[in-house]
């Protein structure tokens, strides 16, 4: 048979590796120390023997060691021969850690070095040590003698076993040159004989330099189930060695805890998306067909027409169908707080009690991906800043324990997400110190909601000193660019001593865009409407041209950099001027643009086609999508458009 | 040979490398993820010989190798147990429910078609 290359299973055994991971994790948090679930700890070492069976068959010696101790370690949990201590979880979940970063170098295609985690190895040998476990004796191999004389007395009940003596003693032929007797003093008369038994007994002379080990290899499956000897074939009396006893142990009971994830298949996200972005033309062809229709004589037509509508319906419901593949429940990120919130107390000395809500909502996967770092830094803000201690708590009559609360759900075409904790809450006149302190624009008049705000100013940080569980150089107004980068939302409410909630408000995915298109000469682009936050006709003296700093529009009290769209783009046709345009104001990163477009058309979903992967990157284009008539639009990219027009205005 | 086996194992790329190496080695192979997916299995055909790991959700292969034991299309099958070296009481135990025979994880494909020659012959 030719060899198979082993590393073709690699992708699905780092795939279960993880998840066993994060098995081993969420079920390590869960164990009370006081009072072990057996079921937990049985899944907890399944997981690891999982991984240390695939990493020592597929290659990965130095995992499948380290995954051993720890896998021995479970065991004796498991048994109950070891009592499950604090400090032990602590222990079996650094190494989970360090289990992860040794399969991510190897998934990564990195050689692993055992010596990275030799200090946690000798951590879990001395623990195991410290359990009193007897270390095995290896077993001795004696020196190959001339050959061997053996006896093999099968128990009748050898064949329930599913062994069968012939195949035992062709294997012994193959071994050397075998003189085979058959003892027949046991078998029956013919009336009594038993066809399922079996009556035999034989005696075998094996000549050839051969080890007793490859001969005991041969009976290994059946030593209990029968009378055996391995003898030497020297002139040196023979030592009878039988087969001992062995009690038997009775299994398990089984479980019949169904398994939730059973009817699921793996698929490659690639094939996904393929399929996506063929429903998405099969959309723009269809609207297109709805279009040219919409000009037939609907007597002549009418059973073309009817075919049309059903598949407009068809088409959208297997559009939503198809979306609906790339969804996965939020609890693909909410998992991973436990174990952030379990090491971030036990850093800062605080109670806190994580609630999730709602983890089976699902969105995008890559909104999932995405939302991983906003979200981890505001529950780190919980903590760090929001939760008091559990003496402060004490002393203003609140419960040691603080609650942080994880809750996703949907809300028309969004996920709203929201981080809150019971802790002391924003104080307003610590916030409008802090910004003027900071040099951000700030007065007592300031509304609650507008001095919360204040929060996401680039550059704000309430900690009064930096520590190094949120003080990341990372601020609130990173997370809210990333936050608006995926076409969400943010917004914040609290209350002095009662506490902080932050709401995210997310798109259900980034292959649909909520669009506002606007007209622009005889071109048409989509504005992404969370960037937008009003339109209007300006009247000719809000308008004013300031010297070097191009045109201003007076919105209310402010003053907005006025960009005409036609002029950026360089759109043929004659320009119109401000007041007989529409201006819509976007806003992003703090900064507002008031662009000056022909025509407002409409607000529409749009399927968003990647421009770079079609074509190339074009400044201030996030993306294209095609419109129902079959033209083309382009979705401005609001961001970077701000901040190019911000710094063109400013030059 | 083109004998009709059963593969049963939890870990999805162990199953998929034992069902990959025998379907190599010319066998007709079934998978199940778990003792209780196998004796499905095992209800609707009988098979020549059934593979299956100890450590596995649901049933695990102990519970597995018994219950099979018992039904009359497996009294004589082998039944083989794809165990690891740190548990020997496991092919004890194993043996005690009715397993044929086992294989040492980790193994590797040549190994575990010799093991398929003891059973086949």
């Amino acid at each position: 048979m030719a060899s198979i290359d082993l590393s073709r299973f690699h992708r699905t055994f780092f795939e279960e590796s993880f998840e066993g991971l994060d098995v081993m994790e969420a079920s390590l948090l869960a164990l009370d120390p006081e009072q072990v679930d057996s079921e937990t700890i049985n899944g907890i070492f399944r997981a690891a023997h999982s991984i240390k069976g695939g990493a020592g068959t597929f290659g990965f010696e130095a995992i499948a060691g380290f995954t051993h101790l720890l896998e021995t370690l479970l065991d004796e949990m498991r048994a109950g021969k070891r009592a499950i201590t604090a400090p032990d979880i602590e222990l079996l979940l650094r190494a989970v850690d360090a289990l992860r970063g040794l399969l991510a170098t190897a998934r990564d295609g990195g050689a692993v070095d055992p010596g990275t985690v030799e200090p946690l190895r000798a951590e879990l040998a001395q623990c195991l040590a410290g359990g009193g476990v007897v270390p095995q004796a290896a077993e001795r191999d004696e020196v190959p003698a001339s050959g061997w004389r053996i006896r093999f007395a099968p128990k009748p009940e050898l064949f329930a076993s599913g062994n069968d003596p012939l195949l035992i003693l062709r294997e012994l032929q193959q071994l050397g040159d075998a003189t085979i007797v058959c003892d027949v003093d046991a078998l029956p008369s013919f009336g009594e004989l038993d066809p399922e038994s079996c009556h035999l007994a034989w005696t075998i002379e094996l000549r050839g330099e051969i080890s007793r080990a490859a001969v005991a290899d041969v009976f290994a499956w059946v030593e209990d189930d029968c009378d055996l000897s391995i003898a030497a074939l020297t002139p040196t009396p023979a030592q009878p060695q039988s087969g001992s006893k062995v009690e038997s142990i009775v299994a398990s009971a089984p479980r019949a805890e169904p398994r939730g994830d059973s009817a699921s298949i793996r698929v490659a996200t690639a094939k996904i998306d393929a399929l996506i972005n063929l429903v998405g033309e099969l959309v723009i062809t269809q609207a297109m067909l709805q279009q040219l229709a919409s000009h037939l004589d609907p007597v002549h037509n009418e059973a073309l027409l009817q075919g049309l509508s059903q598949l407009d319906r068809n088409t959208r419901v297997l559009q939503e169908a198809v979306m609906s593949t790339r969804m996965l429940p939020v609890d693909a990120v909410f998992s991973r707080f436990p174990r952030v919130v379990h090491d971030l107390a036990g850093k800062l000395g605080k109670q806190v009690r994580l609630q999730l809500v709602g983890e089976g909502t699902e969105l995008d996967k890559s909104v999932i991906e995405k939302i991983s770092d906003p979200l981890t830094h505001l529950v780190r803000n919980s903590l760090d800043h929001g939760l008091e201690s559990p003496d402060e708590r004490a002393a203003a009559g609140k419960d040691g324990c603080g609650t942080v609360t994880l809750k996703a759900s949907h809300q028309g075409g969004h996920i709203v997400i929201e981080v809150a904790d019971d802790g002391r809450g924003l104080s307003r006149g610590k916030l409008l110190a802090k910004a003027s302190e900071k040099g951000i624009a700030c007065n007592e008049q300031m509304s609650d909601a507008e001095v919360w705000q204040l929060i996401f100013a680039p550059g704000f940080s309430t900690a009064a000193q930096v520590t190094d569980v949120s003080g990341r150089g990372v601020g609130m107004d990173v997370v809210k660019k990333n936050i608006q980068a995926l076409g969400g939302s943010v917004e914040l409410a609290s209350r002095e001593g009662a506490g902080t909630r932050v709401t995210i408000r997310l798109p259900l995915t980034l292959a649909i865009l909520d669009g506002m298109s606007v007209a622009v000469g005889d071109d048409i682009y989509i504005l992404p409407l969370s960037a937008v936050v009003e339109s209007l006709q300006p009247q000719p003296e809000q308008i004013r041209r300031v010297a070097g700093e191009g045109t201003v529009v007076r919105v209310r009290n402010e003053y907005v950099p006025l960009l005409p769209v036609k002029d950026w783009f360089r759109v043929p046709g004659a320009s119109r001027p401000p007041h007989e345009s529409i201006l819509v104001l976007v806003e992003a990163d703090g900064h507002k643009l008031a662009l000056q477009v022909d025509e407002l058309v409409g607000q529409q979903q749009v399927v968003i086609k990647s421009l770079e992967a079609n074509y190339k990157r074009v400044a201030g284009i996030s993306g294209a999508t095609i419109l129902g008539d079959g033209r083309v639009a382009l979705i401005l990219d609001i961001a970077e458009i701000v901040r190019l027009a911000t710094r063109a205005l400013a030059a | 040979m083109g004998e009709r086996v059963l593969a049963v194992d939890d870990s999805a790329s162990m199953r998929q490398m034992v069902a990959f190496t025998l379907r190599e080695a010319g066998f007709d192979v079934a998978e199940a993820e778990d003792g209780v997916a196998a004796l499905a299995l095992a209800r609707n055909e009988a098979f020549r010989i059934v593979l299956c790991d100890v450590n596995m959700p649901n049933l695990d292969g102990i519970g597995l190798v018994k219950a099979l034991r018992q039904m009359p299309d497996y009294r004589f099958t082998p039944l083989l147990m794809l165990t690891t070296e740190s548990s020997p009481e496991k092919k004890q135990e194993g043996k005690a429910a009715g397993a044929t025979g086992w294989l040492v994880k980790p193994f590797n494909p040549e190994q575990l078609i010799t093991t398929m020659r003891r059973v086949l012959g």
